[in-house]
């Protein structure tokens, strides 16, 4: 850790407590009512009333079951496409316009779809997750693949590897730092495709606590939602980089994890 | 050295299709020679003779269009376990240690882990890098890759290597280092070896002959046998003004300074 490093972390700091500040003091200051920004002592208040009468910490619970369901299954499913996409560049070819078309229609759009299918459980939400995380993951996996350099495949296959040796020792390593990549992007994703999930049906998650404060006109609840996604979003893209880091060692220190 | 022949090319011939209809290009025309025990034999020519493609057909990765490959008397109908290859390029696995890039080869061929040990250790002690078998390529300079990336071509004991301008990427002093120690493992496991360079100084200080090809399609002009004691230690045999004549004697062959033989765009 050096200087320039701690005097980053102590600007942060600073900048937080202005933020909290301001948020305290600023809608009194310029007259804002607190129905459209309540001062952070109102969140504040209202974050322990949520806690103790309105089963916060459930819902943000099943906000998480979700979020982790979503992000793993997505980008397993994501991972295994990529990978078997990037060994048949022609099943590339024939899927690539569907492939493409899949990723340019907005994902969140389906939530009513499946809340139809599927009723108002917790499978709706995943289902969006998975879809919205598959592709960053997918992608990066393909290209990854895709671009292994040819000699290395040729040193291996030069020592008589088999096509199993190739994948495992060359393509696979190969393809971890974009793969971490997509994960990164995917991580904060599957937040947003449960709370879509959660605002368009049920009564259950942190979205579904949003429109119950909404609702109520119970702005303060609104942002204690959003505080507590925010939170749900940041450990997860954590979690990803410490994982990314473990995995990642080898390479050199400024490589990994990059800006959170 | 001994008469019994390593590395043989018969009659080899390599054309491809081009992309877009644009006919058949031919890289290799009825190329012949033969590299016996423990001889080192370089190959010169211009860029795009097809000299790499030479050394796919030897390694197995490519299959001539006519003519055939031996290797130990073998016809080689793909990559076999007496050859091996090591390119400018180290192509070392940054996830891999030091220690477990060289023993890539033998662990894809399944040498116990116990044997795979012994050799990398011994061939790390060998190239003076045991102490850092526990590295990542990264922390290496570029001579120390190069040096790792021959271990790894080593380990798996092959009879034949080919080695395709192996030291380019280096800089000129480390380039000299390197070639002795190529040059003296060489020579101490009596290993046999075909190598490609643009280096022609490299040619003649390395090898016991130096074959010759023209541009496109490659074909070999000349062999000229290189005269010269310590084949071993090419930092001795650069002192020799010997070297100087040979490589004036090479220059000649490929006729570079000769303008009016370089067409405009010619060499790709």
């Amino acid at each position: 850790m050096n200087g320039n490093a701690q005097s980053a972390t102590g600007a942060s700091i600073m900048l937080l407590a202005v933020f909290l500040a301001a948020w305290q003091w600023g809608p009194g200051l310029f007259h804002i009512p607190p129905f459209i920004v309540p001062p952070l002592s109102d969140v504040a208040h209202e974050f322990v009333h949520a806690w103790r009468f309105d089963h916060l910490l459930l819902h943000t619970g099943v906000t998480v079951a979700e979020v982790l369901a979503g992000f793993i299954l997505g980008s397993l499913l994501g991972a295994v496409v990529g990978y078997l996409l990037g060994m048949s560049p022609a099943a590339e070819l024939a899927l690539s316009p569907y492939i493409l078309a899949l990723q340019i229609a907005p994902k969140v759009a389906f939530a009513p779809l499946f809340i139809l299918w599927m009723g108002f459980t917790v499978y709706p939400k995943i289902l969006v997750a998975i879809l919205i995380v598959f592709f960053p993951v997918m992608v990066n996996v393909l290209t990854a693949v895709r671009t292994v350099d040819p000699d290395l495949i040729n040193l291996a296959r030069a020592f008589k590897a088999t096509r199993p040796q190739i994948f495992w020792k060359i393509e696979f390593p190969t393809s971890m730092p974009p793969m971490f990549a997509g994960l990164r992007i995917g991580a904060t994703l599957a937040v947003v495709g449960v709370v879509v999930g959660e605002l368009v049906g049920g009564n259950m998650g942190l979205g579904y606590l949003l429109t119950f404060g909404e609702g109520q006109a119970n702005t303060p609840l609104v942002f204690v939602a959003i505080v507590m996604l925010t939170l749900v979003g940041g450990i997860a893209y954590l979690g990803v980089i410490l994982i990314e880091q473990r995995v990642l060692h080898y390479l050199p220190a400024r490589a990994v994890g990059g800006n959170l | 050295m001994s008469d019994v022949v390593r590395l043989e090319y018969r009659n080899v011939t390599m054309r491809f299709a081009q992309s877009g209809n644009r006919g058949v290009l031919t890289a290799v025309r009825d190329v012949s020679f033969a590299v016996r025990d423990g001889e080192v034999v370089s190959l010169i020519g211009p860029s795009g003779c097809g000299k790499s493609t030479l050394l796919n057909i030897g390694s197995g990765l490519a299959a001539p269009s006519q003519g055939e490959a031996f290797v130990d008397g073998e016809r080689v109908a793909g990559p076999n376990a007496h050859v091996a290859f090591m390119l400018q390029k180290d192509l070392l696995l940054p996830w891999r240690t030091v220690d477990e890039n060289v023993m890539f080869g033998v662990e894809i061929q399944g040498v116990p882990a116990a044997e795979r040990m012994k050799r990398s250790q011994a061939l790390l002690a060998n190239f003076n890098l045991a102490e850092f078998s526990n590295h990542y390529p990264h922390q290496l300079s570029g001579g120390m890759r190069q040096r790792v990336a021959l271990a790894r071509t080593l380990a798996v004991d092959p009879h034949v290597l080919l080695l395709d301008e192996p030291f380019s990427a280096v800089d000129a002093q480390t380039r000299m280092v390197l070639q002795r120690d190529l040059a003296q493992i060489l020579r101490q496991a009596r290993k046999t070896a075909l190598l490609i360079t643009h280096d022609l100084a490299e040619a003649v200080t390395l090898s016991d002959r130096v074959l010759v090809m023209s541009r496109r399609p490659g074909t070999i002009i000349d062999e000229i046998a290189i005269d010269m004691p310590q084949r071993d230690d090419p930092i001795a045999r650069r002192h020799d003004p010997k070297v100087n004549d040979y490589v004036a004697l090479l220059m000649d062959r490929l006729g570079i300074g000769h303008a009016a033989l370089e067409p405009a765009g010619g060499a790709a």
